[in-house]
């Protein structure tokens, strides 16, 4: 972006805000779909939910192409490294969506061929409960991941920003989120 | 080859676009979540609640039988006695923790039926997720409804009007309606809060929409079926009507300012 070696001023301020929007409103997610959470999850791509309101209509066949990769379903110990190499080919910014109980946490499948949740592989920005999630859980999830990606900063800065008045965020923020994580640390 | 017929295999790919024409007279099907929620069946499954008496008594007993029976190993109980002087609950002992972790509940209900004294039951807000893995571990703090009997709204969450509905009085997962003896019977009964629900209609064909609240459920949802798979009421232009008013009722419900309770 170059951003970082700028001094943090309005005009950056702007900027990033003009960046953060166009992250939120275009989020192409990885098809990554691996058991019956990915039925859900086309669910949500198709009419009656229509995903493309939020431009993520695209399922993109490349992970190069894409910016959020929803696990929708359980993974194995064999799928694992799959995973974890489809998220290290994706470009930067990326996200995780956990998808299902099976994602998560391993969900039912106490065994011994399940990972016991995908944040021990990839880094899990939003986890969506259910089994399988309905769409409109899902579509929480993005839209909590969107005002993830609202709230957080596009840029790790070197100094501590001048945390001054709490900002008022309206809508869908459960939580404040800290600054989302820019790809795997080195 | 005359013009006529040239033409006419020329433009044929016109023919074509006839389906995609046709959409444009179908009206739309696209629920706008964020503003608005498809109304569920009545027997979904979702956020569970524990329950309460009238007098403000759980009705949890600490028994373990839900923790037993979950399949996913998501409930934690702990029992332990009534204090003398304060009970919890009217029985002798008391769930002392209750914890249910929302990452690998599978929303089955078994934990319901299987509960002796209907302390644990499902509301049906579906729509919550997690920035991290302690806001899914529910603990009694969160599931026990407040003193009307309301489930409690977490800012995660997204409730809406109508959601808390029946919460207290929920139905076995395990439909009985395959036998007539159940036939017309409430399944459940709840004493605080959203209270008896009325009885589902069985497989005779005898059932009560409205009461049940399933009719603007069923008038909504009949936007998918084709013409000839509708019933009476919601064919032509009356059941479009139907379909509309519903649908503006819905909007008019939903659409009131988000989490203005939370």
């Amino acid at each position: 972006m170059g951003l970082e070696d700028l001094p943090h001023n309005f005009l950056t301020g702007r900027l990033e805000d003009l960046v953060k929007w166009s992250r939120r409103m275009s989020v192409w997610p990885a098809t990554f779909g691996l058991a019956c959470c990915a039925i859900e999850m086309m669910a949500v791509g198709a009419a009656d939910f229509d995903l493309s309101r939020f431009g993520m209509e695209v399922f993109r066949a490349s992970p190069r192409q894409a910016d959020l990769m929803i696990v929708a379903g359980r993974v194995s110990q064999k799928m694992a490294p799959v995973l974890r190499q489809v998220y290290d080919q994706m470009m930067e910014p990326k996200w995780v969506i956990s998808m299902g109980v099976c994602a998560s946490t391993g969900g039912m499948f106490n065994n011994y061929a399940i990972v016991q949740g995908v944040d021990q592989i990839v880094p899990v920005d939003v986890y969506a409960p259910g089994c399988p999630p309905s769409p409109e859980t899902l579509m929480h999830a993005i839209l909590t991941l969107h005002e993830k990606i609202r709230t957080g900063e596009i840029t790790r800065r070197p100094h501590v920003p001048d945390s001054g008045g709490e900002e008022e965020l309206a809508g869908w923020v459960p939580e404040r989120p800290g600054a989302v994580r820019l790809g795997t640390p080195r | 080859m005359g013009l006529r017929e040239t033409l006419k295999e020329e433009l044929s790919f016109l023919g074509g676009f006839k389906v995609t024409l046709e959409q444009m007279r179908r009206s739309r099907v696209t629920w706008q979540y964020p503003l608005e929620k498809k109304p569920k069946p009545i027997r979904q499954h979702g956020r569970h609640v524990l329950n309460r008496y009238e007098d403000g008594m759980e009705k949890c007993i600490g028994c373990e039988l839900c923790a037993g029976v979950c399949p996913a190993d998501c409930i934690y109980v702990r029992g332990a006695d009534n204090p003398e002087a304060d009970p919890v609950s009217p029985g002798e002992r008391y769930g002392f923790v209750y914890e249910i972790n929302y990452l690998r509940c599978i929303h089955c209900d078994m934990c319901v039926e299987a509960c002796p004294t209907e302390a644990i039951t499902e509301s049906k807000m579906f729509e919550f997720s997690f920035t991290n893995r302690a806001d899914a571990i529910y603990t009694k703090a969160e599931l026990v409804v407040d003193d009307e009997g309301r489930p409690r709204r977490l800012p995660w969450e997204d409730w809406r009007p109508g959601d808390d509905d029946h919460t207290s009085a929920w139905m076995r997962a395990t439909s009985p309606s395959g036998s007539a003896e159940y036939e017309g019977r409430v399944q459940w009964s709840g004493e605080l809060g959203y209270g008896v629900r009325a009885p589902e209609g069985g497989q005779s064909g005898r059932r009560d929409d409205e009461a049940t609240g399933i009719r603007s459920l069923r008038d909504v949802l009949s936007l998918h079926l084709d013409d000839d798979e509708r019933t009476d009421e919601q064919r032509g232009v009356q059941g479009a009507l139907r379909r509309l008013r519903h649908r503006v009722e819905l909007q008019k419900k939903l659409l009131s300012p988000r989490r203005k309770d939370a």
